[in-house]
């Protein structure tokens, strides 16, 4: 009965995205008069309590583990833990796929509720753009992936959740990512709405950029949390693999800080009014890409999407129609929207100018990246396309984007002169230098992290330039959100670069009692203790472990083997100090009875995750101050109309 | 006769069971001892693809087949052959697709024209955008 609920609610939700998407089209065609267009809102806002309905049902057959439902009996177990029972309904196709609708009609329901900034023409085609693209969804997820699908026969046990994913990582990392996608879901029904209604105007960035925002800090959160992810769980220290699946989450990430940038130029400078729709669509594209990738199987190779097709070519079927028909209506409305006023190379817009390209040019680079090993394995050439590509075309086009990073800031908007300026380049400029010829000396490697190195260094001190001489109290908070931001840009940029430069690898194999060294520390291998989990066993090595032969800690690396499905992890142990982390991995056992150990030194690797939430941090507060700016603004209107109101029945 | 049948199934079902859980090889787990050597096989270990995984070298794999192609890495290098020498060997037997490292080649040219595309377009782009401004 739950699970019907369930799929019910999804339908009764599909039926209104219909309704949604006609009282829009209605709306725009007949003026908003018409009765139709009244429904719009209320049937977005409903659509959203019905899918959450939805959602509260699917985690309601995963709490109670009802194996007569498929997706329940095909994914978790009886015998998990309740928190990784919840975790697992969206930690499969369906499931993820119901989570993103979810957030998605939500989103809708909370643009339909509260913005009220727009015209209501535009607002409309903003709300019928999002009913046409959440359609898409439901017709997925109710026609080819039903997570409510009954079984004709309850299963006797599941068949488990793969151990790797039994952790809280899998708990939030996919919802985070989503609400991004989601996020940005908005911002290209916005752009649609204002393509639509050629209206496109700064107020429509200002309801835009909340939406951006949000998607952008839970982007950041998402490929943070999933980096360190994968760097704790895989076992082997490494924390950025340019695998597809990362890429597919990085590319929507780029196109949306492009996408940000350009559209606080909009909103400041009613400026590059093309350019931000354009970045709008293909911030959506990239989310979609991103989905299409991750969901299809086409990742695992070309040939196993052509074996089961129907979901990819769903997906792809969608991600045409969208994208096909944003850049139609694009094409068709680009020309008679102006491009907005003018500035000079030397102005913030400007420099805002460089961000958008060089960044357009990453997401372009990483994405041929990924796409073109699929491309020729179409025809049967296989090329692996990895960091040793990645790393140095993105750095060509990454390091002028940091250089102007530094100094753009400072810049006044339409028109400025580099030399008002010209102390701070040339103090940045001194930074670089500096840095880059004392860390040459210093340490001598490869020249990306010398690169990175020396540029932290120099927008690390660069990001606090533009709160100098003024009242610190008195900055607006979405100022202290940029500053932090790109501060955060540069920690994040030392933790790469130190983890290239300064890491140090020990494989040792130790008898019980046997000690070994790695970079600072000293290890001792106490004892090897087998020990139980509720679905698994483990071989614990008990370390014991001294930083420069100061008091020892005592960790416990396990070797897992889980036996639902059977499988074997690592559950490696950080030791974390301010200045970097161990990082312990139990191996197996050799056949002269020694212990395999695998350890790394780390120096300030922690700071690429803590620049990660830094990042995010900005991106909040940043976030915080429009939206209080919006709602001050808001309410002063309110007043206003109120007192004219009382003025006019006084009169 | 049964004792011979059950000789003669213990003797072929050996080799399958010797084949599961036979060691890694030496090197899979186990540095060499000269540090400048290690360096070098850790350099060309991390532009090698492992075969049996996803998106991953072969320095950051536990797939068996990663364990003996980080071995063939080690001994080899500590044998004197040059990093470009075994990268060749390993693509004669596996195919480019093993080696992350960029090669320009018939099959790869578009990775490296785009991105030098991608300099031209936005150098263009800044042109037209400020020639008449700045």
């Amino acid at each position: 009965m739950i699970a019907e609920i369930g799929l019910a609610a999804l339908w009764l939700a599909a039926a209104l995205a219909v309704l949604q998407l006609v009282g829009g089209v209605l709306a725009l065609r007949g003026g908003i008069e018409s009765e139709l267009a009244g429904l719009t809102r209320p049937a977005a806002i409903l659509q959203g309590g019905l899918v959450a309905v939805s959602f509260a049902m699917l985690l309601w057959v995963f709490a109670i583990t009802d194996l007569s439902v498929k997706l329940v009996a095909m994914n978790s177990h009886t015998m998990k833990p309740l928190i990784f029972k919840l975790s697992g309904a969206w930690g499969n196709h369906e499931g993820s796929m119901l989570l993103w609708v979810t957030v998605m009609a939500l989103a809708g329901a909370l643009i339909a509720g509260v913005e009220r900034r727009l015209p209501e023409r535009t607002m409309q085609a903003t709300l019928a753009a999002q009913g046409f693209v959440a359609l898409g969804f439901y017709a997925f997820l109710l026609l080819s992936s039903n997570p409510f699908e009954r079984l004709p026969q309850p299963a006797v046990e599941g068949l488990g959740l793969n151990p790797l994913l039994q952790d809280i990582g899998l708990a939030l990392h996919p919802p985070t990512l989503y609400f991004g996608y989601v996020g940005l879901s908005v911002a290209f029904s916005f752009a649609v709405g204002a393509l639509m209604t050629r209206q496109v105007t700064p107020d429509f960035a200002r309801a835009m950029r909340p939406w951006i925002l949000g998607a952008w800090v839970f982007l950041t959160l998402g490929i943070t949390a999933g980096s360190y992810w994968a760097y704790y769980e895989l076992g082997w220290g490494g924390y950025w693999f340019w695998d597809p699946v990362e890429n597919a989450s990085l590319m929507p990430w780029l196109a949306a800080t492009a996408l940000l940038h350009s559209a606080s130029v909009l909103a400041s400078r009613d400026a590059l009014r093309v350019w931000t729709i354009m970045l709008g669509v293909v911030a959506f594209s990239m989310s979609m890409l991103g989905t299409f990738l991750v969901r299809s199987g086409i990742l695992t190779s070309v040939h196993a999407f052509a074996v089961d097709p129907e979901r990819g070519s769903f997906i792809l079927f969608l991600l045409a129609l969208y994208i096909g028909g944003a850049l139609l209506l694009f094409a068709l409305r680009a020309g008679s929207i102006n491009e907005g006023e003018r500035f000079s190379v030397a102005s913030r817009e400007g420099a805002l100018v460089v961000n958008n390209v060089m960044l357009s040019a990453i997401l372009a680079v990483v994405l041929l990246g990924t796409l073109y090993p699929l491309l020729t394995e179409a025809f049967d050439v296989r090329v692996s396309v990895g960091p040793p590509y990645f790393n140095p075309v993105g750095a060509v086009f990454a390091f002028p984007m940091l250089a102007v990073m530094a100094v753009g800031p400072l810049l006044r908007w339409r028109k400025d002169s580099w030399a008002r300026i010209s102390k701070e380049i040339a103090l940045v400029a001194a930074l670089l230098l500096a840095a880059l010829i004392l860390c040459t000396v210093l340490f001598g490697t490869a020249l990306l992290p010398l690169l990175g190195l020396s540029f932290a260094f120099a927008v690390g001190v660069a990001s606090f330039l533009p709160l100098k001489g003024r009242n610190l109290l008195r900055v607006p908070i979405a100022t202290w959100g940029m500053v932090i931001a790109h501060f955060g840009i540069a920690v994040a940029l030392f933790g790469m670069a130190s983890e290239g430069a300064f890491s140090q690898e020990k494989l040792a194999a130790l008898e019980e009692g046997g000690t070994t060294a790695v970079g600072p520390w000293g290890v001792q291998l106490e004892s090897v203790d087998p020990i139980a989990g509720p679905n698994w066993t483990a071989m614990a090595g008990q370390l014991d472990v001294s930083y420069k032969g100061g008091e020892p800690t005592r960790i416990a690396p396990e070797s897992r083997n889980f036996w639902a499905p059977a499988q074997q992890t690592t559950e490696s142990v950080l030791v974390t100090r301010w200045n970097g982390q161990l990082y312990a991995v139990m191996g197996g056992e050799n056949n002269d009875g020694r212990w395999q150990l695998r350890l790394w030194w780390k120096p300030f690797v922690t700071f690429i995750w803590y620049g990660g939430l830094l990042v995010a941090l900005g991106g909040a507060l940043a976030l915080i101050g429009r939206v209080r700016v919006d709602l001050r603004r808001r309410s002063v209107r309110r007043k206003l109309a109120m007192r004219r109101n009382d003025e006019k029945a006084l009169a | 006769m049964r004792a011979l049948a059950i000789l003669l199934a213990a003797l072929i079902a050996l080799p399958l069971a010797a084949q599961d859980s036979m060691p890694p090889a030496p090197y899979a787990y186990r540095q060499l001892d000269d540090p400048e050597q290690e360096a070098a096989a850790q350099e060309l270990m991390e532009t090698l693809r492992c075969l049996k995984c996803q998106s991953q070298s072969i320095a950051d794999s536990d797939a068996p087949m990663a364990g003996d192609m980080r071995h063939q890495v080690r001994i080899r290098i500590a044998a004197g052959e040059e990093p470009g020498e075994i990268r060749r060997w390993l693509m004669d037997r596996y195919g480019d697709y093993v080696s992350y490292q960029p090669v320009m080649s018939a099959t790869t040219w578009p990775l490296f024209a785009v991105p030098a595309l991608l300099v031209g377009i936005a150098g263009l782009l800044f042109w037209r955008r400020f020639r008449r401004r700045a």
